[in-house]
């Protein structure tokens, strides 16, 4: 009823927009909810502000801290309950479908058609950014999610290389337990498990078997041998984790790796900020790769601006001209240097990029023909909110209860993925 | 009684209405706000929880299907259950040890004001301190068990934190650790207010100092334990804060309780109908506590 009631509500609160725009010098302000507050990703999103200020335009700022941006979901819904949404927010992978299935989103066909993002785009990345054929979202940056990280002192003490199959790591982290450091850095944390399985699932089973089971959700996939086999690996990592994991940061899993403690991480490229403010170089100072056995296998963790419908013509040009920026080049550096991820478009001069990122580009365009770039079930990209978290559960607690076998693990995620939907 | 005295005051003056109606009028509004955001809300939880909503309220009514779905989720079952241990601990051992130290504390010793400060001290912190607090102590790598190992002890164990079977009693030697010193302040209050002759009696007639406490001193305290159960099971079933930040319902969600999962549920996850039945049914477990309280309460001013 109140979905129902919205447009009207939205209409009022259109109207008084319009008598503020009509007293207003800045005519055309978009505002902007998101959770870019920690200092790099801040001075990345002032970079956008001044962009869209020199073309004329206001940004007005909406930022809600808090990494996950679990709190500014939760703003920008009683925003839109209100009838009062933001001109754009971060909202990212299937939640853009939710909505834009509330006849929220607005359209920015005009502005793709006139920069070509069907060319500029790999087609698995722009079919998230639609919604029923129409662009309503602008996508910032891709995080790669299945990286090895690894602390190379760490590593030449142990005299350990660094491994490419699973078979290799845990060879590798018993000699890197022998030599007296943890092997495998980890924070228990159901969506740090979750990081860690993906990985392990596309490492072990390949990418096909990825998408039927974690993107597709194919109840016979779930239910498989190979499930079983995937998740019988990932508990035996556990054998190469510290027991102080249960509650701990990923960022404090990341600096036993930078302080020499621990050997590898598991984790996103959203680690290499914290090797980055301790000063070290990618390649020398700290080594990356494809997490064992993924190297054709490229989960990806997509931010986007989605742009909510408007009907002023001042605001909706405002709007588009956001969208255009967001994909320029000047943005996508800026944003990409500071963030560890890589650009949205892989067109762009990388000569301000680290190493690390070089391989996640070429990884990304190489996955992007052979077909191994697929979304991260992990970081909301691939799956439902409430399906992940069902998924999450059972991950988390298969994990950290020692009584519960890989076939009961197996068979709860197949209800897990059909329980979940209403 | 200047009702039947004087009719004269019976006439309706201004002052005379005025102050008829103006505590109804100074208390309107808050009654009002009351009505609204405390019971009008419960009533649209409960309204949502009978709806498939899910990111945002929609009003596509399911009936109980919410509730079918949450008697079938493990992790409820897991929650409530934690619930049950956790508030039966906590509630049991606090009043114990508050009754234990309030006992000691009233044998007129030395420098009692301080010993009570010092109990009474834990109360004045936020849960979220004593979570992070209790969580550094109780990691097996930087806290207890690690402090004991460097003195020598080299196979000395205490990983309940770790440990999913274990980790919900860590909450409850927290959560004890908090109140139960609150518990001894209200114990010391109610011993303080019986009345010394009456244990002086009893001393003449030759009971034991235990038989003194069992007979005599505890039934006196029997309004306290009551106030003190009251108190600490609202405690129990409300705590949110102190799981976030000592376990973070981890293990796996082995410390989930009622409240976190009613909050990650609704929240994170995008489940707001499966959130407002999960939030109905605390609803119900703390009506199940508060009314038989009020009635017994009502029943007893009755008989006064």
């Amino acid at each position: 009823m109140s979905i129902l009631r919205l447009p009207s509500l939205r209409r009022s609160a259109l109207s008084l927009a319009l008598m503020a725009a009509a007293t207003s010098v800045h005519a055309s302000d978009v505002e902007v909810l998101h959770w870019w507050t920690s200092g790099g990703e801040a001075r990345a999103a002032n970079v956008l502000k001044e962009l869209l200020e020199a073309e004329g335009y206001g940004w007005e700022d909406f930022a809600v801290a808090g990494g996950g941006g679990e709190t500014a979901m939760t703003v920008l819904k009683s925003r839109a309950m209100s009838g009062n949404p933001p001109s754009a927010a971060q909202i990212k992978g299937p939640e853009i479908q939710e909505w834009g299935e509330l006849g929220l989103l607005g359209d920015l066909d005009e502005v793709a058609e006139q920069e070509g993002w069907n060319d500029l785009l790999p087609e698995v990345i722009a079919d998230i950014m639609r919604h029923d054929g129409q662009y309503v979202a602008v996508p910032a940056n891709v995080h790669r999610v299945n990286w090895l990280w690894a602390n190379p002192e760490v590593l030449e003490t142990a005299g350990v290389e660094m491994p490419t199959t699973l078979d290799e790591l845990f060879s590798a982290g018993e000699a890197i337990r022998e030599a007296g450091f943890v092997p495998l850095a980890h924070g228990g944390q159901d969506w740090q498990d979750a990081t860690v399985f993906e990985s392990v699932v596309l490492g072990s089973q390949g990418v096909d078997f990825y998408r039927q089971s974690l993107v597709e959700l194919d109840p016979d996939a779930l239910g498989s041998e190979q499930m079983v086999d995937a998740l019988e690996t990932f508990k035996r990592l556990r054998e190469l984790m510290d027991e102080g994991m249960p509650g701990r940061d990923w960022n404090i899993a990341t600096n036993m790796v930078i302080e020499g403690d621990a050997g590898f991480q598991l984790m996103g490229d959203w680690a290499k900020g914290e090797f980055t403010a301790a000063g070290l170089t990618a390649g020398e100072d700290y080594l990356c790769a494809a997490a064992p056995g993924s190297e054709d296998a490229f989960s990806f963790n997509v931010d986007s601006l989605a742009m909510f419908r408007v009907s002023d013509d001042d605001e909706r040009s405002a709007q588009q001209a956001l969208a255009r920026l967001v994909l320029e080049p000047t943005f996508q550096e800026a944003f990409n240097l500071a963030k560890g991820s890589i650009p949205a478009r892989p067109d762009l001069d990388m000569s301000a990029f680290d190493s690390c990122a070089e391989q996640s580009l070429a990884d990304f365009k190489r996955t992007a023909e052979e077909g191994g770039l697929v979304p991260s079930m992990s970081h909301g990209m691939a799956v439902r909110a409430d399906v992940q978290g069902a998924i999450f559960d059972v991950v988390t607690n298969y994990f950290n209860d020692a009584s519960m076998s890989a076939e009961q693990a197996a068979e709860r995620l197949v209800s897990a993925a059909q329980a979940a939907s209403f | 009684m200047s009702d039947t005295t004087s009719p004269v005051f019976r006439r309706p003056t201004a002052s005379g209405w005025l102050q008829a109606w103006l505590p109804r009028l100074v208390l309107a509004p808050s009654v009002a706000i009351i009505l609204f955001f405390v019971y009008g809300f419960m009533l649209w939880t409960f309204v949502l929880s009978l709806t498939s909503s899910r990111m945002l309220p929609s009003y596509d009514f399911v009936g109980f299907g919410q509730y079918a779905r949450l008697m079938a989720n493990d992790r409820w079952w897991v929650a409530s259950t934690n619930l049950m241990i956790f508030g039966a601990l906590f509630v049991l051992i606090c009043l114990v040890l508050g009754a234990v130290l309030a006992i000691l504390l009233d044998q007129k010793i030395r420098q009692e004001g301080a010993l009570r400060t010092i109990y009474l001290y834990p109360m004045a912190l936020s849960f979220i301190v004593t979570g992070v607090v209790w969580k550094w102590l109780l990691n097996p790598q930087l806290g207890i068990q690690a402090m004991v190992r460097s003195w020598g002890f080299e196979s000395f164990r205490f990983d309940w934190i770790v440990d999913p079977n274990m980790a919900i009693y860590t909450l409850v030697i927290a959560a004890v650790w908090q109140a139960s010193g609150f518990v001894m302040a209200l114990f010391l209050a109610g011993l303080r207010g019986i009345d010394d002759s009456i244990i002086k009696a009893a001393q003449l007639d030759g009971a034991s100092l235990a038989r003194i406490y069992w007979r005599v001193v505890m039934p006196c305290l029997r309004p306290v334990v009551f106030s003190a159960v009251m108190i600490l099971s609202h405690i129990a079933i409300k705590s949110f804060d102190l799981v976030v930040a000592l376990t973070g319902g981890g293990p796996g969600y082995a410390t989930d309780l009622p409240a976190t999962f009613m909050y990650t549920h609704a929240f994170n996850r995008a489940q707001i109908g499966l959130g407002s039945a999960s939030a109905m049914l605390m609803l119900g477990g703390v009506l199940a506590i508060l009314i038989p309280y009020l009635y017994s309460e009502l029943r007893s001013r009755k008989h006064g």
